[in-house]
């Protein structure tokens, strides 16, 4: 009975056509990124001199190339995989970690509620990006622990969601109903909590996926994440903003893929939210 | 023990001795209990095999926490529940195994279901809890779904905003009769309904009783229901048991002053009969702070001085069986005389 309303839910999901679309183009994205070594037509690093701020449409460099000449197709493709990952990654993991603690919170109550939700909004009382700066600060520079900071920032945030809708599901009737079948915490949790939280958490968390992506995005051109000339969009971004007055048109792309990655994300939550809602069939 | 039992020769299927409940009301930084409101205070009654027991009363004295405390979904801070003359969780039936046999019918039809189960997945959870498999926990669903009068092949898939108050309800009495109970619990089920359809309902409820040899334990605030559906009726107010004993008895010859008050503000289909004046003058009493002795004596005709200094035991009424009532004034066999309960 618990498979029946995902998967139904995954059917409403492939009958939107424009879900489709975004989910393809993600796909593309995704599917780009990870292929970028084989399908990139040069090497993200091999700058040249001579071909400095080429615009685009040039023979060879066809997005145009950036300030060090290095050919921006390749770039982007290759700064997809460390901008994806750190869009993706922390929110899967903020999911993970929130999420239980979030439904733990909210369903347990009393105390525990209080422990858990007060060490939340310690995290909160920073501002997200100020936090993640302080974090990577005290773990030291590098990719892994610009993701563990990211964690550490949007944790919080899934947490406080998790935390509402399951104290809003655990007073509805029909839990107190099930334990009055006789069920345990696990059983209830799984049949009647989950089913009615997940929604609206997973919705949040896909919108959180762009919020990554910028975080992430500004701790790399601060020098707490990748380090040049390592390729990612944040970073190419603010490099080529200096190129900004020569060539807008190349300079904006890496901030054209951010947006394009966002929305897409975006969308698809919005057509996961009405998907799992079963009162709007 | 004093718990107005109709045939005393009869065992009782369920027994509340000397329940009670309170409610500390935190308050403050460091959430210390600044007062208690005494919901549930001391209330001892039996449910008979086969008889429907009304509770009545106004909201907030104590009914649907009576319900939570007798089927332990809420766990007592004193006092104990036998099932079939056993203490449930002591020494007789466990807590899993007494869910099983006790069930309960909730008021909100709504929010007793869950909005993202189909009604057949409702009804099958509380086997597959029990161990049953899918298909056969399904196949018990079905069945139930058409003993409460709604077709399988037409609600089974349905989702619960699909159906109406009445066919809510209906799904909230098959959850509780999959298990073929004992005893089943309802709590303002029928409340919510219109007068049309909480008619169908009462006759559902009535017709499975006879059917299954089900007990009930009915509360309401609607005296009509009450009276159509129950054999006794247990008044409360404020916590306490001011009244206990047959239907027909209460309802003809009413002992205690509150009773007597709540039958006489029932609004009456006989144009002669208006009622001109509410009985009870204001708001039941906080029960956070109760009146000491009596706890009705702020609002009652007949309060005399002996009323706020001793509270009055529930004492049986004389000239009818297992009629008792706690009340100073009402008259009663006198204590050296008991009618053996």
């Amino acid at each position: 009975m618990r498979a029946e309303y995902w998967s139904s839910a995954l059917g409403r999901l492939r009958g939107d056509p424009l879900t489709v679309a975004f989910a393809v183009l993600i796909l593309a994205i995704f599917g780009s990124a990870l292929l970028a070594p084989w399908i990139a037509p040069f090497d993200p690093s091999a700058g040249s001199a001579l071909r400095r701020l080429a615009p685009i449409g040039t023979q060879d460099h066809w997005l145009g190339t950036d300030e060090l000449g290095r050919d921006m197709v390749s770039r982007l493709l290759h700064g997809g995989r460390i901008s994806l990952t750190l869009g993706v990654l922390p929110v899967l993991l903020a999911l993970l970690i929130g999420g239980t603690l979030g439904i733990a919170a909210g369903f347990i109550g009393g105390h525990t509620n209080a422990v858990i939700m007060r060490t939340m909004d310690v995290f909160y009382a920073f501002p997200s990006v100020l936090l993640a700066i302080g974090l990577s600060g005290v773990l030291g520079a590098g990719p892994r622990n610009l993701i563990v900071a990211v964690t550490a920032v949007l944790t919080p945030q899934i947490a406080r969601v998790a935390e509402s809708v399951t104290t809003q599901v655990r007073s509805f009737g029909f839990v107190e109903a099930a334990r009055a079948s006789g069920a345990g915490t696990a059983l209830i949790i799984r049949y009647h909590v989950l089913r009615n939280v997940l929604g609206p958490i997973l919705v949040f968390a896909t919108s959180l996926v762009s919020v990554s992506m910028i975080i992430s995005a500004g701790l790399n051109f601060l020098g707490f994440g990748v380090q040049p000339p390592t390729p990612d969009w944040g970073l190419m971004l603010n490099t080529l903003r200096q190129s900004i007055w020569i060539n807008p048109e190349v300079a904006v792309l890496p901030g054209l893929m951010i947006f394009l990655t966002s929305f897409c994300f975006s969308q698809l939550s919005d057509s996961l939210r009405s998907a799992l809602d079963v009162k709007l069939q | 023990m004093s718990t107005g039992s109709a045939a005393p020769t009869i065992p009782p299927l369920i027994e509340a001795r000397r329940l009670t409940k309170h409610f500390a009301m935190r308050q403050g930084y460091l959430r210390r209990a600044a007062s208690t409101v005494r919901a549930v205070d001391d209330v001892s009654f039996a449910a008979y095999r086969g008889e429907t027991l009304g509770v009545v009363g106004e909201s907030g004295c104590g009914k649907s926490t009576t319900a939570r405390l007798l089927l332990h979904l809420v766990a007592p801070d004193s006092g104990e529940v036998s099932f079939d003359g056993m203490v449930v969780g002591a020494t007789g039936p466990s807590l899993r195994e007494f869910r099983r046999q006790a069930q309960m019918v909730f008021q909100d039809s709504h929010s007793s279901l869950n909005p993202r189960l189909t009604v057949e997945d409702t009804i099958a959870f509380g086997p597959i809890v029990h161990g049953r498999s899918r298909a056969e926990a399904r196949r018990m669903a079905q069945r139930l779904l058409s003993d409460v009068g709604l077709p399988p092949v037409q609600f089974a898939s349905r989702y619960p905003h699909e159906l109406s108050g009445g066919q809510r309800q209906r799904v909230n009495i098959a959850r509780a009769l999959v298990f073929e109970p004992k005893l089943v619990v309802f709590d303002e089920a029928v409340s919510a309904l219109d007068k049309s359809v909480e008619a169908q309902i009462l006759a559902l409820i009535r017709g499975l009783k006879a059917r299954l040899g089900l007990t009930y334990v009915f509360i309401s605030h609607d005296l009509n229901v009450v009276q159509f559906v129950s054999d006794r009726v247990m008044v409360m107010y404020l916590g306490k048991i001011v009244e206990i004993g047959p239907a027909a008895g209460i309802y003809r010859a009413p002992q205690h002053p509150y009773t007597r008050a709540l039958l006489a503000s029932r609004p009456t289909m006989d144009p002669t009969r208006r009622t001109k004046a509410a009985p009870l003058e204001g708001d039941p009493p906080n029960p956070i702070d109760p009146p000491s002795g009596c706890r009705f004596r702020t609002r009652c005709p007949l309060a005399m001085p002996i009323c706020s200094q001793l509270e009055p035991p529930l004492d049986p009424v004389a000239r009818e069986i297992g009629h008792m009532v706690a009340c100073h004034a009402a008259s009663k066999v006198a204590v050296s005389e008991p009618l053996r309960a």
